[in-house]
């Protein structure tokens, strides 16, 4: 199986708390990729790709807030109409639930970040279905640097 | 183990006899010093020849703490201004404090009570004692500071807050047993953790005073387990010495009262006439032995019940459990009676949120139990910790009768303080 680690923190949804995470991993010396915000009322949890999960995992937590790795799965789809539905299609077919998905583009190559359930068996649904499930070192966005 | 064992195990009867006798000498001492008390008596009718058994007693006033702050700062006092040697002050929310004088006689039994109070539960001179309570006016640290010595203790005279420092005291000198407030001791336990100490691999810590707040079983567990020692719960009040009226022994349950120096009565609060054998009420306590303030029936306000049973201990002195609230810390909440400690001990059993909370009190009645989210409550996800707070917001329904908003806020951001932790904040315009 391949999969991702994305860092997740909780905090309270207010002016500032981005720019205090990112302060924490940049000076943990953490390059973020990518960044998802979901809030609630007064809270939120922010989302973070980044080049070392563990590193930003501890930085955070040593600074006294709550973290977690959450695995997570990165599909690079083809980039040109119908290469998402080609995933989602799949997916829905093997019944299995989308609890978070995002995308982007780097070095003109689509990725799909994707939160399910059960990140074991939608890894290899997708993988017999020849889509590229990539790993932790395979994520194209941290090679150019 | 004890350090007076004679008056400690005294036979009831002489120690009920004892009682009388210094009953007996303060009423008359006070009669003759204090005019607040003079006064008193004779609105009462009642004389000092009067009392004839304990349970005259009831024949007497109570004092309340509105008549110690009416009398402030001197009006109390049953020796001359010069034949006082040391002063407390209990902190006062609004207007002036309560001004507590001691003798050199007070100051000498309040160390003697403290020192009953730590060899009880097996303190020796081997003892290394950091005290983490707030020095100053505050009796909690003073007051106990003299009774390790007098056990010839080590005595380390931290002060709380600052844990860095804490821990490098406890390190280098080899701590075995510590005093501080609930709150405090949960922070430090969190604080250790942190920075990667294992209390029981890392510190000699043995036992913890713990008191000053009152807290729950479930509290004192999560203290026990994190810091790795016994916690022995303590009551005191600046009003009565401060600490050492009473200490639980080895046992842990409940908590004896030096009764040759403090008599006890169970009240309804709303009567004033004594409750039934064990059923609880406000604690209303007597000083026996108080040179230069002397007070009758004195109101604590802190509910609790009395045990008359006999201890394994051998101790004959009656046990206090633990104080389930103040009767000044209730809420009425949508006419419904509240003590913080019931919200206390919901968020205790629950896994997955930290051990500070605060109450927020806000417009026409809604309720808002502060809470922050521990690491072992976060699965990464939003919708999660909606779960849980709804979760425990019915939790809570369940104990309290009164459905709360919950809201979970990252670790850290509740204040929590050196002395007396501040759970409630009430800003309702009703």
């Amino acid at each position: 199986m391949n999969d991702v680690k994305i860092v997740a923190a909780f905090a309270e949804n207010k002016p500032g708390q981005v720019a205090h995470f990112t302060k924490i991993l940049a000076g943990a010396n953490v390059n973020i990729r990518w960044l998802a915000v979901a809030s609630t009322g007064p809270f939120g949890v922010m989302k973070f790709l980044v080049s070392d999960p563990e590193m930003a995992y501890q930085a955070l937590k040593h600074d006294g807030f709550v973290a977690k790795l959450v695995d997570a799965l990165a599909i690079e789809v083809p980039d040109k109409p119908g290469g998402l539905h080609a995933v989602a299609d799949c997916l829905a077919k093997h019944n299995i639930n989308l609890d978070n998905a995002s995308g982007f583009i780097a070095n003109n190559r689509a990725i799909m970040i994707l939160e399910v359930p059960d990140v074991a068996r939608a890894s290899d649904v997708l993988q017999k279905q020849g889509f590229r499930v990539l790993s932790q070192k395979e994520l194209p966005v941290f090679k150019q640097d | 183990m004890f350090w007076d064992k004679k008056i400690e195990t005294f036979d009831r009867a002489a120690l009920e006899q004892l009682q009388l006798q210094r009953l007996r000498k303060i009423v008359r001492r006070v009669a003759a010093h204090v005019p607040f008390y003079r006064e008193k008596f004779a609105e009462l009718g009642v004389r000092p020849k009067d009392i004839h058994t304990l349970d005259d007693l009831r024949r007497l006033p109570f004092t309340t703490s509105a008549d110690l702050r009416a009398n402030y700062p001197t009006g109390l006092l049953a020796v001359s201004y010069d034949d006082t040697l040391r002063l407390h002050t209990s902190s006062g929310t609004t207007g002036k404090p309560k001004a507590l004088f001691f003798s050199r006689q007070d100051v000498e039994n309040a160390a003697e009570l403290c020192a009953r109070s730590f060899v009880m539960t097996g303190v020796t001179k081997k003892d290394v004692f950091q005290n983490m309570m707030t020095y100053g006016m505050f009796t909690g640290a003073l007051v106990t500071h003299y009774g390790a010595e007098k056990v010839g203790c080590l005595v380390i005279p931290a002060g709380p807050g600052n844990s860095e420092r804490q821990l490098m005291l406890m390190q280098d000198f080899r701590t075995t047993f510590i005093h501080l407030t609930p709150s405090y001791a949960l922070y430090l336990a969190t604080f250790l953790e942190k920075h990667g100490v294992v209390p029981r691999r890392d510190l000699a810590l043995r036992k913890a005073f713990v008191g000053a707040e009152p807290y729950t079983d479930e509290t004192r567990r999560k203290i026990e387990e994190s810091l790795g020692l016994d916690v022995y719960n303590s009551y005191g009040l600046s009003e009565m010495n401060g600490p050492g009226v009473a200490f639980e022994c080895e046992h842990k349950h409940g908590m004896h009262v030096w009764e040759d120096h403090f008599l006890i009565e169970i009240i309804n609060p709303a009567t004033g006439e004594p409750v039934k054998n064990g059923e609880p009420g406000e604690l209303v306590l007597t000083t026996l032995t108080r040179e230069a303030m002397p007070l009758l029936r004195y109101r604590t306000r802190d509910i609790t019940s009395i045990i008359t049973k006999p201890c394994s201990c051998g101790r004959t002195h009656h046990r206090l459990n633990r104080i389930t609230g103040r009767s000044d810390d209730m809420l009425i909440v949508r006419g419904v009676n509240i003590y913080p400690q019931q919200i206390e001990r919901v968020l205790m059993a629950q896994s997955g949120v930290g051990r500070n909370y605060q109450i927020s009190l806000e417009g026409l009645d809604e309720m808002t139990v502060k809470v922050e989210l521990a690491e072992a409550g976060f699965e990464g996800q939003v919708e999660q910790l909606m779960k849980l707070q709804s979760q425990l917001a019915e939790k809570l329904r369940a104990e309290i009768l009164v459905k709360p908003q919950v809201q979970l806020l990252p670790p850290g951001s509740l204040p929590v303080s050196d002395g007396k932790a501040k759970r409630v904040i009430d800003n309702r315009k009703l």
